[in-house]
């Protein structure tokens, strides 16, 4: 019989030079940051590409006619076009930048969904989104009399097509859905689930600020009506994120915001808008991140993706089986579709006394309910203590998280 | 271990977390009021009877939380039964500045050095917050509205 080979993929060398602020010390111990699904840190890169634009080419976009403005416009639409490319999408004019995840939802809760429901219309989601895709469908009960139609998760946190496609009703307008869940890892069938969507009528937002960083999204294989980007977890600037959309939806939507660069033409009388993507983009845009943002898609995307993720997932596997001993930690959220996202809550331990010890032992964490409330009441937790890993993560990070919770377990239990 | 962290999780704290004094509804609650930190989600409701002389009669608790929030919320109904309002506001004053790490003026020894168990907290400022929800709590309560602590 043959012997078992490991993977064969190359092993993934973790870009720790590239990112400065994981070399410094916290509380005198060695940093071991596995908070990067609240925020990822940025490399080198990124940093120096917005520095680099500030100080040589910066000034406002798609107003003067001076150089400074045409090069900082030419930048500023070259970075539309890198996220164009990372999601796939089939023209840069689909691709409107905001300042984050949070307010492309708002966006196209306020000005695509909130002008066609009618009271009783119907909003599909899935109990395991971050209630920034949740407020904004709730606004639109509280508005316009919308229903929230909730789907569960499997006690081991999978998401099944069929429960989307059972909560679709005639009267359905959206489907809002995770790509990958901010507390449980779980990856959603997107494909499945936009198909059954699509085959009663109802578009699709998908929420990418997790998956978009550790799945590689093709918005057109996918056939999501909208995807959700932000900056700061794919490694980029904070302020900055990006909602993709359907030509024919941004078309029929009505802008959110009003100010400069979004008209055609403002008399006393009457307006007219410009069309999208500018129609959205009222008032100074974030510029210099979206460069940055343009940087970082350039050094995320010129790694190998899959070996990435196997990166990221042996970490997820190497902690689970560290921890498996300790008979006092339940994992939340198993699925076997599961990004590389470690949540638990530990017997006698609340998560913030947890990550209190684990800080002071130089280990970040994020602990609480991760602003996605309506899954720890689908839990019947409070809150979890998160680990989540990153590129640069490694297995040094693993066991000072490991060795971390054993002293927490000698303090607290 | 680290100091601050010996002294913040000492065993007084872990003891009132672990054993929570006057936990659990009153009956003849005359004030209640809830507290909730949105922050970790935790919640505080306390229960007061207060009687016709302005003394506080009976006081407890109910929630979930964190030990720093459970032991600060045992250790105040342990200290408030019996005392006055007026006395139970000098208490929290003193209270609060303790946990920001200042001088808590204006208690007697035998308080200061009761509340002093929850001092360490003030090398923790992500955890202030804990330990003061159900202080405000219950002043919320005596003045008969909801707490909320961010």
């Amino acid at each position: 019989m043959m012997a078992q080979t490991k993977a064969t993929s190359p092993a993934f060398v973790p870009p720790r030079g590239d990112f400065e602020i994981l070399a410094r010390p916290v509380h005198g111990k060695p940093l071991a940051y596995l908070d990067s699904a609240a925020s990822a840190q940025k490399p080198r890169r990124v940093l120096e590409a917005m520095e680099a634009f500030a100080t040589s080419e910066y000034a406002n976009v798609h107003r003067g006619v001076h150089h400074l403005s045409a090069v900082a416009t030419q930048r500023y639409e070259e970075a539309r076009e890198t996220v164009r490319r990372f999601l796939g999408a089939r023209s840069a004019d689909e691709i409107v930048f905001t300042r984050n995840g949070t307010e492309a939802i708002n966006l196209v809760a306020s000005s695509w969904l909130a002008p066609r429901i009618e009271p009783g219309d119907e909003i599909v989601l899935t109990v395991m989104e971050h209630h920034s895709n949740i407020v904004p469908w709730h606004f639109l009960r509280e508005r316009d009399g919308a229903v929230l139609r909730w789907v569960d998760v499997a006690d081991d946190g999978s998401l099944g097509a069929a429960a989307v496609a059972e909560a679709i009703g005639p009267r359905t307008k959206l489907v809002a859905v995770t790509h990958m869940s901010n507390v449980l890892g779980t990856v959603s069938p997107l494909k499945a689930i936009i198909a059954a969507a699509h085959a009663r009528g109802v578009p699709v937002l998908v929420d990418g600020c997790q998956g978009a960083v550790h799945e590689v999204v093709d918005v057109r294989e996918l056939d999501a009506d909208f995807y959700v980007i932000t900056g700061h977890k794919l490694y980029g600037p904070t302020g900055i994120g990006a909602l993709y959309a359907k030509m024919a939806h941004l078309k029929a939507m009505r802008p959110m915001l009003g100010g400069g660069e979004m008209i055609r033409e403002v008399t006393r009388d009457k307006i007219t808008y410009a069309d999208p993507p500018a129609r959205f983009e009222a008032g100074t845009p974030p510029i210099i991140e979206s460069v940055g943002l343009a940087a970082a898609l350039d050094y995320i995307t010129a790694f190998d993706r899959a070996a990435v993720k196997a990166h990221e997932l042996s970490l997820l596997s190497y902690a689970r089986d560290a921890v498996r001993p300790f008979n006092w930690l339940r994992l939340v959220g198993d699925a076997p579709a599961k990004g590389a996202i470690l949540s638990f809550e530990a017997e006698g331990m609340h998560a913030h006394d947890l990550a209190t010890i684990l800080d002071r032992e130089g280990v970040a964490v994020r602990a609480g309910h991760h602003c996605a409330q309506p899954l720890m009441d689908r839990f019947g937790v409070v809150s979890t203590t998160r680990a989540s890993f990153a590129l640069y993560s490694t297995r040094e990070d693993v066991e000072a998280l490991v060795a971390g919770l054993e002293k927490a377990r000698k303090i607290l239990g | 271990m680290d100091d601050s962290l010996r002294e913040l999780y000492q065993e007084v704290i872990l003891d009132h977390s672990r054993h929570p004094r006057h936990f659990g509804p009153l009956d003849h609650a005359s004030h209640t009021g809830e507290g909730h930190n949105p922050l970790c989600g935790d919640r505080v409701k306390i229960y007061l009877s207060v009687g016709d002389d302005g003394r506080i009669k009976d006081i407890s608790f109910e929630g979930r939380g964190c030990a720093i929030s459970q032991a600060s919320a045992s250790l105040m109904t342990d200290m408030l039964a019996g005392r006055t309002v007026a006395e139970a506001e000098t208490l929290m004053g003193g209270f609060l500045h303790l946990v920001k790490g200042e001088d808590a003026g204006g208690l007697d020894a035998d308080d200061r050095d009761r509340l002093n168990v929850m001092a360490g907290v003030s090398a923790f400022p992500m955890r202030v917050k804990c330990a003061t929800l159900a202080w405000h709590t219950m002043k919320s309560a005596l003045e008969g509205g909801v707490a909320k602590t961010e």
